[in-house]
């Protein structure tokens, strides 16, 4: 038999996360290149029809891990259940996909496994039967080639956008979906509560068809009136990288980034933002990207499509003349 | 309550940094400073014991130049701080760090340990939670509150899309702080004078060696990113840039 790839998927209330797909298309690249065979895994509570969603990709067969102790997200439940599975199916690899939930107990399970997770991966290589993963370090400053120094199982997590979702191939017919018993020693310690959200976001930035968006290059909270100006002057809205919001400078509901809203406008013009993977991932769907930063070696300017390297506060002030000018003259 | 706080130094948000010649770690002699997560848990940490009593104790991993991350911590106001000292520390991956920490500790009591939910260098989000693992404690990550409950705490989880969740366990426990989570206070005059008379104790490698195996995950090859996009540089006085800028605005990217 052929060594095995095992995919968690993710699910909230039966609904499957995005990534899941994503981390699915990863698995059959590998596969396509190693000759291993892929198989999925769908843990939670009444998830039989999201084990048939995912059994319609190609797949050798869908483990189904249901428990009533898996409704509810908690890690104890959660690394028990995977830990048996992963225990009896000996995979060679365990592919997650990142999540907030993924990065909550892949490290816990794999420690009981006695093995790691490179996690945050946006990428893989195959070459000289060696398989290394793409991980970027130094918030983006460089990428990494990351390999495995034990034997299997291996676990690595992707990044959200590392692959595409509408890749994940389809099955010529439904695979198996083999139910996976689970027990468990002890009630899980933590007990979560609902999920919820704060206030209400005012704003609904992931409409917004132009953005400028802000980062630490702003150096002062009164100088976010410059980047509004621009914003007012483009038709477009104001947002930021994560440090603006924490320091309070904009309220949290025009965050960018893995921790706020996920955006794909025309314009994204990023001022004074180097480009953390967490900001990046919530931005990389603009069409267009113009990057203004005075760190020629900023992150931010390896996926801009019009890099400018200076000072922000230089080029802004005659930039919104011009826009002005522009307007005006149409 | 008794908090352990982990704490790393990693390079200056806009060091320039470059490769070493091995072409798997960056050269030394850049200027460092606190994790940022980091510096939000320390933050954390000094307030709960503002409110509860207790005791704040700092730990890092590194050179003998981390020891500045521990002599902020101590200037804020923790009590005393613990140094695994040496450099073969940088390079130990997450499983190895935590394995490092806990023999580092193993004779102590704490109600809690702290850290940033990830760091700027490795950024692999794990340290805390294989912690929490290794000592058999319950862990919660990117938390935004916590408050003490009768029986144990609640805290507040930050989840993806906006959407939080409070989540009740028992001490003790492990958890990862989210940036952001309050105010960073800064270190007063009196505080950095109180901080050379607080104790601080080292941790040579060879203490904690036996608890140590070859990493699992190894770096085979650092670089710089190759880039997937063509990017056109605007070059130029700030008013020509600002007039190409608006001739692509307008005539390339339709959006004026």
């Amino acid at each position: 038999m052929p060594d095995t790839i095992l995919v968690i998927v993710e699910q909230q209330q039966g609904k499957l996360n995005r990534v899941s797909w994503e981390t699915i298309a990863a698995a059959q690249a590998i596969a396509a290149d190693t000759g291993w065979a892929v198989e999925a895994a769908v843990a939670g509570h009444n998830i039989a029809a999201a084990a048939v969603e995912v059994a319609g990709k190609k797949l050798r067969k869908v483990h189904a891990v249901d428990a009533p102790q898996l409704d509810r997200y908690t890690p104890d439940a959660f690394a028990a259940a995977l830990q048996q599975l992963i225990a009896a199916k000996q995979p060679k690899l365990v592919l997650l996909p990142h999540t907030y939930q993924v990065r909550d107990f892949a490290p816990k399970l794999a420690t009981r496994l006695g093995r790691c997770v490179i996690s945050d991966c946006t990428g893989y290589k195959h070459d000289a039967a060696k398989l290394l993963f793409t991980r970027q370090m130094f918030q983006g400053k460089f990428s990494a080639d990351v390999g495995f120094g034990s034997d299997g199982p291996w676990m690595a997590t992707f990044q959200n956008g590392a692959f595409r979702g509408d890749q994940a191939e389809p099955g010529t017919a439904a695979a198996p979906v083999e139910s996976f018993a689970v027990t468990f020693d002890a009630a899980a310690r933590n007990q979560p509560e609902d999920w919820f959200k704060e206030a209400k976001q005012a704003v609904d930035l992931t409409q917004a068809e132009i953005i400028v968006s802000v980062g630490r290059g702003i150096k002062e909270q009164k100088n976010i009136e410059l980047a509004q100006q621009l914003a007012t002057a483009l038709g477009g809205e104001i947002a930021a990288s994560r440090p603006i919001c924490d320091n309070g400078w904009l309220p949290m509901d025009r965050q960018i980034g893995s921790s706020g809203q996920t955006v794909s406008p025309k314009l994204y013009l990023a001022l004074g933002i180097s480009g953390a993977i967490q900001h990046i991932v919530g931005m990389k769907g603009a069409r267009a990207v113009v990057a203004i930063n005075k760190d020629s070696e900023a992150p931010i300017f390896e996926i801009a499509d019009v890099a400018v390297v200076g000072n922000l506060f230089d080029i802004v002030p005659p930039l919104i003349e011009e826009i002005k000018k522009a307007k005006a003259g149409s | 309550m008794k908090i352990l706080v982990c704490m790393k130094q990693v390079p200056q948000k806009d060091a320039p940094l470059k490769l070493n010649e091995s072409g798997q770690w960056i050269r030394e002699g850049v200027s460092y400073e606190v994790n940022e997560p980091d510096a939000y848990a320390l933050e954390e940490a000094l307030r709960q014991k503002e409110k509860h009593g207790g005791e704040v104790v700092a730990i890092t991993s590194g050179p003998a130049r981390a020891q500045q991350v521990l002599r902020e911590a101590l200037a804020k106001g923790a009590d005393r701080a613990i140094h695994l000292e040496d450099d073969a520390f940088v390079a130990l991956d997450a499983l190895n760090t935590a394995r490092a920490i806990a023999a580092a500790i193993k004779d102590e009591q704490f109600d809690l340990i702290f850290t940033g939910l990830q760091s700027d260098d490795y950024g692999f989000a794990q340290t805390g939670v294989v912690l929490a693992e290794l000592l058999g404690w319950p862990h919660a990550t990117i938390i935004m509150h916590l408050e003490k409950s009768e029986t144990g705490i609640r805290v507040k989880r930050e989840l993806e899309a906006g959407f939080f969740q409070y989540v009740n366990m028992p001490l003790p426990a492990v958890l990862t702080i989210q940036s952001g989570i309050n105010k960073l206070r800064y270190a007063t005059l009196i505080g950095i004078k109180q901080a050379k008379n607080k104790p601080l104790r080292k941790v040579a490698l060879a203490e904690v060696q036996s608890a140590l195996t070859p990493n699992l995950q190894k770096i085979e090859r650092l670089y710089v990113p190759q880039k997937t996009k063509k990017t056109e540089t605007l070059e130029g006085s700030p008013s020509d840039i600002a007039k190409k800028l608006v001739d692509k605005l307008r005539n390339e990217l339709h959006v004026l």
